[in-house]
């Protein structure tokens, strides 16, 4: 088994950093001179844990290495409750179970007296961010290994304290025992609450997954009671005391300036903090409802400059050709006369968290507190330290377990927005965007265009294969299919909205062009889309995904009526392999497509908790049913036209089919996250079934908006 | 302006201070710290404001604090009774139906006023009565797995 892979954390961070302009430059030293009251409430955390971390100079490094000493990750209080320290963050993929599993497996103990604290950038360590399916195959292992250097050192101070032979020692059920001696000790009693001060071995005696108790097994949400009782509290349920709601007053349209603010109105407003900096302007008061009361009589007015429309956005991404550095891996050969070529496009669409974006500000003199929802909270308090002009040190960003993000929370817009309006108000505030505000001043799933060529031989094996992603990015633009001449290119371009990441990234783009386009080759060809696949994949894992949702599924399809129609799709991505069949009905009269029946195969190394595994499949399927099917952000002229859930349409309980999941446990291979790569094969499958069903072939995501249009 | 100043919430009279025209779900939130009723949409078309108004299901987003005046509210905090969950709270946990859990209040909130009216409702009757509930992690079937659960239980009269 594999296990020593690179661990670093320096994942082509490029891919998933958000890229745009800073949101905010603030003026503050002109018109805040941070003149505190001084008597505001200390709330920079100074429990015991934090200050041996100060104390014993093992404070978080700020470099972006992981840290080898044990205690950077665990702690064991004298009561036996085990601490773990992660700047991962939990955002419903159910990562807070899956990193307890795991340390529960290697400290040889129940789950139930295991607390992960989790993205909070004083306790814990360094985290570059959430994302990227990164947290599986890189963090648990890495607590893994924490967590057995932990129970070897455990051993050692048991052997040592008995004076008994180590080889006789054993760690189990939460204790070190010594079966000759009868010692038995718990590691609460055994560490008395000391830090466990020994570096991480680079060779550590891991489980294999094959002999794996704990991780494996479907663990329930360890804090899952939290959820059902609406005990929890999301980063917009956080409060602290004299805590002011607040409020921006939001431009006009994308890409203003601020010409005119008229602030007069609210200024006279008792108990309303009114700010003006540079194009910021904002308000904070005692209650939400007086705050936003506060911030509608506000005068402004803002330059206008003509902007692109949704509507002939696929030409301006052509048309705006960046010279930036793209992607490529291209052959000097070019496409022969007789390829078949066709062109696919993908909407922006919007993450929608049903939590929008929130947080939280305190400030202590020059120390700041933020408390709010990010998938990057050493990245927030890296914006926040730079826009606030103070040193990383004085900046603490927490994240409570939040209201879901899918790449859509990278930012810290709300955390400065908080911040700033709670230095001038000098207490605490609270920003909660609305739906409003999150479905535009947020940011989006790229649009993009792809080109694709190809040419099958004879024998139905791919010859030449030619693809250009425009915009939407790189992510899943290798093909895994054996072509024998590829020319794969992503080509960056100017773009009219805000764009930055989404779950999947651009593989969902990139396989919706592949998978589709293959199913227009098998057609071609005269191949059934399975066979031409299997006929052009090398790749065993890819084949078995496809295999087993194929038999599962019962390809090709019976069809029992007209208007039915079946597709397949799949493919590689993040160390995951999914494969997709659909099922879909088009009713003729209206031109209405349901989606009947979804089987998914996914396969991403040994599994750490299937049942957590089998929920993101089944939920990246339902999520990616909205992009496939009727998600599309509407924009015209700076404004977005559908920034409401009663016009931007998701999925709902009507429009989900019966989903069954195949899971396939390869406990001899390394475990891969897999929050992201099941989302890739849904839409291409539709698409294909769609085609199955009608001959009609839709190449613009979302497929059917508005229904099928029958020819 | 007309205010309220006190609401009935989960069997105990809260004092407050409030304009009747006041969105409820800012009044729990705020002034009675009851978060378990989340802020999703402000428009009635998420669900997640779920709340009981003399048992029936509303968006408290939507809802005047002074039309919930002198009636029994109930949110997702009122549900367990002496620390033992509802059945539903049962079924959600059981099923796994959740994944951020921030729709699950409003979920849990909707369907308990389904089972009040119809204790054994088809598949379909449940997708209807939460079409207008969103979940965005797609936890759908689980969901509806869990009111089936939980039907079954509270027929067995366990409730």
């Amino acid at each position: 088994m594999n296990e020593q892979q690179n661990i670093s954390p320096a994942i082509e961070p490029e891919r998933y950093e958000f890229r745009g302009a800073r949101a905010y430059i603030f003026d503050l030293t002109r018109r805040d001179l941070f003149k505190f009251l001084g008597a505001g409430a200390l709330i920079l955390c100074t429990n015991a844990k934090t200050s041996a971390f100060q104390e014993s100079g093992r404070s978080q490094s700020q470099t972006n290495d992981l840290p080898k000493d044990i205690s950077a990750w665990l702690h064991i209080g004298e009561n036996g409750e085990v601490s773990v320290f992660t700047g991962k963050v939990e955002v419903g993929q159910n990562i807070r179970t899956s990193l307890t599993q795991a340390v529960a497996e290697e400290l040889r103990m129940q789950t139930s007296q295991i607390r992960v604290v989790m993205g909070d950038t004083l306790l814990t360590p360094f985290d570059m961010g959430t994302f990227g399916s990164r947290t599986t195959p890189t963090m648990n292992l890495q607590l893994r290994k924490a967590a057995a250097a932990a129970r070897e050192m455990l051993k050692d101070l048991a052997a040592q304290s008995w004076n008994v032979p180590r080889e006789h020692v054993v760690a189990g059920d939460g204790k070190i025992s010594d079966a000759l001696s009868k010692n038995s000790a718990t590691y609460g009693a055994l560490l008395k609450g000391r830090e466990l001060a020994r570096l991480i071995p680079d060779q550590d005696p891991l489980l294999p997954a094959t002999e794996w108790k704990v991780s494996g097994k479907p663990l329930p949400k360890v804090d899952g009671r939290a959820f059902v009782t609406g005990a929890h509290k999301y980063p917009s349920d956080q409060k602290r005391p004299g805590m002011l709601y607040g409020k921006v007053v939001r431009p006009s349209k994308f890409e203003t300036k601020l010409v005119f603010a008229d602030l007069s109105a609210a200024e006279k407003m008792s108990g309303v903090i009114v700010v003006r900096d540079g194009d910021f302007i904002g308000v904070a008061a005692p209650s939400d409802e007086l705050a936003s009361h506060a911030a509608a009589t506000i005068k402004t007015d803002w330059t206008a400059a003509p902007q692109p429309s949704s509507k002939t956005v696929f030409d301006y991404l052509r048309n705006n050709l960046e010279a930036r550095e793209s992607y490529n891996s291209s052959s000097k050969i070019s496409a022969p006369a007789n390829a078949l070529s066709a062109t696919y496009t993908v909407a922006y669409i919007s993450h929608a968290p049903l939590e929008p974006r929130a947080a939280l500000a305190e400030w202590d003199g020059d120390k700041l507190t933020v408390w709010t929802g990010t998938q990057r909270p050493f990245g927030v308090r890296e914006e926040l330290a730079s826009v606030f002009r103070i040193s990383l040190e004085n900046v603490r960003v927490l994240m409570p377990d939040t209201g879901s993000a899918y790449g859509g929370k990278h930012t810290g817009e709300s955390a400065i927005e908080a911040a700033r309006l709670a230095r001038a108000a000098k207490k605490p505030v609270k920003v909660v965007w609305t739906r409003k505000e999150e479905f535009t001043w947020a940011y989006f799933r790229p649009a993009g265009v792809i080109d694709v060529r190809a040419t099958v031989g004879a024998g139905g094996q791919l010859e030449y294969w030619e693809f250009t992603n425009f915009n939407s990015g790189g992510s899943g633009l290798n093909t895994p299919y054996a072509a024998e001449v590829r020319n794969e290119q992503f080509q960056p371009t100017k773009y009219p909205l805000r764009q930055g990441s989404y779950r999947g990234l651009a593989a969902t783009a990139n396989h919706f062009a592949r998978e589709s386009f293959m199913d227009e080759l098998a057609h071609q060809a005269k191949l059934d889309p399975l066979e031409f696949r299997l006929r052009n994949l090398r790749d065993e894992r890819l084949k078995a995904v496809f295999e087993a949702a194929a038999k599962k599924f019962g390809w090709p399809g019976n069809k029992k009526s007209s208007g039915r129609g079946f597709g397949i799709a799949g493919g590689v991505e993040k160390g995951g392999y999914i494969a997709t069949c659909a099922e879909i009905a088009v009713e003729r009269a209206t031109g209405a497509v349901r989606v009947v029946r979804i089987v998914s195969a996914f396969e991403c190394g040994a599994i750490v908790n299937p049942e957590g595994l089998r929920n993101q499949v089944e939920g990246s399927n339902i999520m990616g049913l909205g992009g496939a099917l009727f998600e599309a952000i509407e924009f015209e002229d700076g404004r977005i036209l559908n920034a409401a859930f009663s016009k931007y349409r998701v999925p709902r309980f009507q429009d989900v089919p019966q989903i069954e999941i195949v899971l396939i446990d390869r406990k001899d291979l390394p475990s891969a996250g897999a929050g992201e790569t099941p989302i890739v094969g849904i839409a291409p499958a539709i698409g294909n079934a769609i085609f199955d069903a009608t001959g009609t072939r839709l190449r613009s995501l979302p497929m059917v908006p508005n229904g099928l249009r029958i020819s | 302006m007309a205010r309220v100043t006190s609401l009935v919430v989960n069997g105990v009279t809260r004092q407050l201070d409030a304009d009747t025209q006041s969105s409820l779900l800012s009044v729990l939130r705020e002034q009675l710290d009851l978060t378990g009723t989340k802020y999703g949409c402000g428009e009635g078309q998420c669900g997640a404001c779920t709340v009981l108004i003399d048992g029936k299901p509303h968006r408290s987003c939507i809802t005047p604090t002074g039309d919930a005046e002198g009636k029994i509210i109930t949110t997702i905090e009122g549900l367990a009774k002496e620390g033992r969950l509802h059945p539903l709270q049962e079924a959600f946990l059981f099923e796994e139906a959740m994944q951020c859990a921030y729709c699950t209040s409003g979920m849990i909130m909707s369907a308990v006023g389904l089972l009040q009216t119809d204790p054994s409702p088809s598949e379909t009757k449940i997708k209807d009565a939460l079409e207008g509930n969103i979940c965005r992690c797609g936890t759908h079937p689980r969901i509806v797995a869990a009111v089936q659960r939980a039907a079954r239980s509270m027929k067995g009269g366990a409730h």
